[in-house]
């Protein structure tokens, strides 16, 4: 018998995506998870998938293997969702945004900024009386890079979301939905079984 | 269709789920589900309980032994928050509840008002499910949903807090039970593979043990795991939870896993070449320290939340099935070995145990009672027959480890949280179930005080629930543990307590006080005598320890039968 946990297990970056239905209460069911095990979220964000009235949640944590696994087994539980998986870094396709709010009152040259957001294929939002808003989408490193270079000319605000992120395994949501089905009927099938038994 | 209200949805709930007895405690928020209930008497017994935490212990005693989820009604606030203990306890075991809370106007809702508390949000972590419902309409699906997600799968709580105003509003009341839930399959397909696999594996193990957890009661397949010890001969032990899956004295019968379980089965589980573990989730209290523990076995584990296969030791075989359904597809599969020499492995052990710690326990030579004594009379005197029902502690290991359990489902304790002041309102939920077998508590001094207001409870509902009380003045396990881990200081273990036979009468039950071994067994008859309930209390030994225990930290085999 193997020991669940191995001490030389190192920690990695996981995405954990979850499906779950249009209920109050499921974001804190989800966390919750988390929480009891004193696990932090790096980022979560949350939206309605392309199935309607089920919603997708995508959380990037850092973690051992088996306690992810783990985590992902104990939300799936959870009556109100519908399939928890984990990911490697290298199965998700991800993105995140960032928004900076750039003071311009210390621009000398106006052409300079336009050359950063240029090189880094950001674009630019707004542009208003003290400052402009600048947007970029890309990695985080990514993001961070543009921040450092915009750093020193006064970053008034600066937000970035959370990962959105899509799987690389060729099973969709769609079929999941189909096999759910079929499992509720087949449930229903032992449990009268049972009853009679 | 003629319109109802909400508090009258709830009631026509729980007579359409056919609940006629449930437990609680009335308050401002819940005001008009307990005026619906004035009209239905007849159908719907409700036991009033003295505090909100013997409510829900009462509702899960009594669902344990009739095999129906219990049902609670308290208020919101303190009534809600009150009764979270219970809810914790009951679904750390697997057993299905619906509690049901009141709560403030839906338009007060997160203002502070008076008497709220997210309840919604506190049951998260601790129930198997729960729901908030702020309208009249919402509350007939919400009720059927309740219950069947309570009852199935692996069984929990599930709380259902309902606004006032939902309550007092009107509705048409249509009830569909059972509902077909897409995101939640409780029964998973089984797969004829891994059954033939695990069989294969089942027919060339050498020395294999059984284990048998509360998973067996709940699936009630006590007939199916009968066959299945008996068709192979391979030797079975019990968690506590599981205890009563068949009876004690059953000849394959190994004993009691874990701490304070039985010598044999925790020091041969290192030993064995495979484990079949049955409806139980290797608690820290059955394993001991985990990366000592079946070094050598396959693990076999068939077992119904798949969140705990592999969650604290690895199988070779995961069988994620409901455990009755996967033993019956087995069955034909399996065929009977030559075990006994393996078995003799198990007798020897038990020989040993017996001279070291049984003796000791129940033929002492010291003057004053061990606590052990009395139960093991009680077992002698009921034949097996009674219900027993446990607080937490010294008084739980030593009815676990020394009442010959017959029949299913008559073995009562809180395992997984360990709550202490929950064996008087269990007895009271146990009586209030059955009145064919004798209910039969043995509690400590400790957690009998944690609620005693029960008594109260007992009287209303002329419960003849028979108490008896180990009463060594202190903390016993606690005090056993500073014994033995904190040279024995002390710290806050020892009780002034009351007069306990006294407290008992100022609520016309009656009782005794046995301090002498030779008066034990003449108390013992009177008491099981009583047509009403009785407090016996027996002066136990304060020193005493209970034997053997793996001590937290240690792997199983090295389990110790005594201090050195």
């Amino acid at each position: 018998m193997l020991m669940i946990h191995q001490t030389e297990e190192t920690p990695e970056q996981f995405t954990v995506t979850v499906f779950t239905e249009d209920k109050v209460g499921l974001l804190n069911r989800i966390t919750i998870v988390f929480t009891r095990r004193h696990l932090n979220i790096d980022s979560l964000t949350t939206s309605e998938s392309e199935v309607p009235g089920i919603f997708r949640y995508t959380i990037v944590t850092h973690c051992t293997e088996s306690l992810i696994k783990k985590v992902t087994t104990q939300i799936e539980k959870l009556t109100e969702v519908l399939r928890a998986f984990y990911f490697h870094e290298e199965d998700v396709i991800y993105q995140e945004i960032a928004l900076y709010k750039v003071s311009t009152s210390n621009i000398v040259n106006g052409h300079i900024i336009e050359k950063i957001v240029r090189q880094s294929n950001a674009r630019v939002l707004d542009i208003e009386e003290g400052f402009i808003v600048i947007e970029k989408t890309g990695y985080k490193d990514e993001t961070q890079q543009l921040f450092n270079q915009l750093e020193p000319y006064g970053i008034l605000q600066f937000a970035r979301s959370g990962r959105v992120a899509v799987t690389r395994p060729k099973k969709e949501l769609s079929n999941y939905l189909r096999d759910l089905v079929k499992a509720a009927e087949i449930s229903n099938t032992i449990r009268d079984w049972k009853l009679k038994n | 269709m003629e319109k109802v209200s909400g508090a009258e949805a709830v009631v026509l709930s729980l007579i359409e789920e056919g609940q006629d007895t449930i437990f609680g405690y009335p308050g401002g928020a819940v005001i008009p589900i307990y005026d619906r209930l004035y009209f239905h008497t007849n159908e719907i017994h409700h036991v009033l309980a003295r505090h909100e935490q013997g409510a829900v212990h009462e509702a899960q005693a009594y669902a344990q032994i009739t095999g129906k989820p219990g049902v609670c009604i308290v208020t919101s606030g303190p009534g809600a928050t009150n009764a979270i203990t219970g809810v914790a306890n009951a679904n750390m075991d697997s057993v299905p509840l619906v509690v049901i809370s009141g709560q403030v106007i839906e338009g007060f809702l997160g203002s502070d008002a008076f008497q709220e508390t997210d309840v919604f949000g506190l049951s998260m972590p601790i129930a198997k499910w729960s729901i908030q419902v702020t309208r009249a309409e919402d509350i007939a699906e919400a009720m059927a949903k309740a219950f069947y997600v309570a009852v199935t799968g692996r069984p929990g709580v599930v709380m259902v807090d309902i606004t006032k105003n939902a309550l007092t509003s009107k509705t048409e009341f249509k009830y569909h039970k059972s509902p077909t839930l897409r995101s939640y399959a409780p029964y998973p397909d089984i797969d004829a593979e891994v059954i033939a696999r695990a069989a294969a594996t089942i027919n060339s193990a050498k020395k294999p043990i059984i284990l048998l957890g509360h998973g067996v009661l709940i699936a009630n397949a006590q007939r199916q795991v009968k066959e299945f010890v008996e068709k192979t001969g391979i030797p079975f032990g019990m968690t506590l939870m599981g205890l009563t899956s068949l009876p004690s004295s059953h000849p394959l019968c190994v004993g009691m896993l874990g701490m304070h379980g039985s010598y044999a089965v925790n020091i041969l589980t290192n030993q064995a070449d495979l484990i079949i573990a049955i409806g139980m989730r290797f608690s820290d209290r059955v394993t001991g320290r985990l990366q000592g523990y079946a070094p050598r076995a396959k693990v076999i584990h068939i077992e119904i939340d798949k969140s705990e296969i592999d969650k604290n030791v690895e199988t070779d075989i995961a069988i994620h099935a409901d455990l009755k359904t996967a033993i019956t597809r087995m069955l034909p599969l399996l065929h009977s070995n030559d075990y006994s020499d393996w078995r003799e492995e198990f007798y020897k052990l038990y020989d040993k145990e017996y001279a070291e710690v049984i003796k000791k326990d129940l033929y002492s030579n010291l003057p004053v009672i061990q606590p052990g004594e009395p139960v093991a009379m009680v077992s002698k005197k009921t034949n097996g027959d009674a219900v027993v029902v446990t607080d937490v502690g010294q008084n739980q290991m030593v009815a676990a480890r020394y009442y010959d359990f017959k029949y299913p489902n008559t073995f009562l304790t809180s395992g997984g949280l360990g709550t202490m002041g929950f064996g008087l309102p269990a007895a009271v939920g146990a009586a209030v179930a059955q009145n064919s077998r004798p209910v039969v508590l043995f509690t400590g001094d400790g957690g009998f005080q944690m609620n005693e207001q029960e008594l109260g409870t007992i009287v209303q509902e002329k419960l003849p629930v028979k108490i008896v009380i180990l009463n060594n003045s202190v903390l016993g396990m606690v005090r056993q543990w500073q014994n033995m881990f904190q040279e024995k200081r002390y710290s806050q273990t020892d009780l002034v307590n009351p007069d306990f036979v006294a407290l008992a009468k100022a609520y016309n039950i009656p009782g005794q006080r046995v301090e002498r071994r030779q008066d034990l067994e003449q108390a013992i008859d009177k008491m099981l005598e009583a047509k009403t309930a009785y407090l016996l209390e027996v002066v136990v030994d304060k020193d005493m320890k209970v034997f053997p225990f793996i001590a937290p930290g240690s792997s199983v085999d090295e389990m110790k039968l005594n201090e050195d």
